[in-house]
């Protein structure tokens, strides 16, 4: 999804700042890296890079987010895309402004984990993920499918 | 007025206290149980325990209904989301965000906050002022020279006032400059000096007192 939205892997090398470094900022960097763009990761705390996989090649840079001298320092004003995904909804959504307004970062995309503060802010044409209402969603569609399975007559079981 | 306030330190039970006395109609959102507890104990406001930047949390404080929203955490990203989303989904008039980070005011005023403060700069402003307004201010001991600026002030006391500066006696210790009504004026020899006249003077370190007598009329 985030490749399309960046040109794919057959457009040229994008410069790409993930924000956050947990699980899933270092497995979006990790394969953003590996797909050839040049990528820079922020977090607040150096351990944080641990969990960055071999094909990462970009650069670390520890610091706040919500600090503007970090963005500046990311050269977030040359960048193609701005992911935040640090695990404070609010910091997510500050800082996803900041790109958009400050920075005019062409693509920004911010992870969300509460609903309700997320359909607030898609009106703010912030581009927002949230995990829970995906999980939800998942989980709705594969109870689905199963009541459907069970509800059917199933041969060998009395 | 009815006033939403999130925040938990000292600061917000302070204002608190001032709104409520002036019958203003005050909700608090604080993040802690116990401390909700204790500011509903000493405060006549309805005290919330949770965070001020939940929709519904807000709503339950009655944001549909307040004039104005006060976010005074020390988590920036905290204030400024709990500003947007009062004013954007709650249509609060007036939401007044405290910035730590100095940086931050412009960027939330320009996100939307009516009006953002930083404390580190009225903190710093307000010293300036109160060291302005004495007699003189220390400005910058020349390093190693043994000599040092200093701005001295004119007051209506001041023995200086209707005389030229080369009447005065100044040993040691000249008048480099003149600052009246805010534009500055070489300092010559014939110059007359005014009440409230900003003078720089540029002294030896052992001279500085009687200069300082010369222009104030106290000190040694």
């Amino acid at each position: 999804m985030v490749s399309n939205l960046i040109g794919g892997n057959s457009s040229a090398s994008k410069y790409i700042v993930v924000i956050g470094c947990g699980r899933l900022g270092s497995l979006l960097a990790g394969r953003l890296s590996a797909e050839g763009n040049s990528v820079v990761v922020i977090d607040q705390k150096e351990s944080a890079f641990e969990n960055l996989s071999s094909e990462f090649s970009g650069f670390q840079i520890v610091g706040d987010a919500s600090e503007m001298a970090t963005l500046k320092k990311a050269k977030l004003d040359k960048a193609d895309c701005l992911l935040v995904v640090t695990r404070e909804d609010n910091v997510n959504l500050m800082v996803a402004q900041i790109g958009r307004i400050f920075f005019e970062t062409p693509v920004v995309l911010a992870r969300v984990f509460d609903p309700a503060r997320e359909a607030i802010y898609r009106e703010f044409d912030i581009d927002t993920i949230s995990p829970t209402q995906l999980s939800a969603d998942s989980f709705m569609q594969k109870l689905n499918t199963h009541q459907v399975s069970t509800s059917a007559p199933t041969e060998g079981v009395a | 007025m009815r006033i939403i306030l999130v925040g938990s330190d000292k600061l917000t039970y302070f204002l608190g206290r001032r709104f409520t006395s002036k019958g203003d109609y005050l909700t608090i959102i604080t993040p802690e149980e116990e401390a909700a507890v204790d500011l509903s104990r000493r405060l006549k406001a309805t005290v919330i325990a949770g965070d001020g930047s939940d929709p519904t949390v807000l709503q339950e404080a009655g944001a549909y209904q307040a004039d104005v929203l006060l976010a005074l955490t020390d988590r920036d990203q905290d204030n400024l989301i709990a500003c947007q989303i009062a004013q954007d989904r709650y249509g609060v008039p007036q939401t007044v965000a405290i910035v730590n980070d100095p940086d931050n005011k412009a960027i939330f005023e320009e996100l939307g906050v009516s009006v953002a403060f930083s404390a580190t700069e009225i903190i710093g402003s307000m010293i300036e002022q109160q060291t302005a307004s004495e007699e003189i201010r220390n400005l910058v001991p020349v390093a190693g020279s043994g000599v040092t600026m200093t701005e001295v002030v004119l007051g209506p006391n001041s023995p200086a006032i209707g005389r030229a500066i080369k009447d005065l006696d100044l040993q040691g210790a000249v008048v480099a400059c003149v600052v009246r009504r805010g534009r500055v004026l070489i300092a010559k020899r014939r110059s007359y000096l005014h009440e409230a006249d900003r003078l720089l003077v540029i002294s030896e370190d052992d001279q500085y007192g009687q200069a300082q007598k010369v222009l104030t009329g106290e000190g040694a």
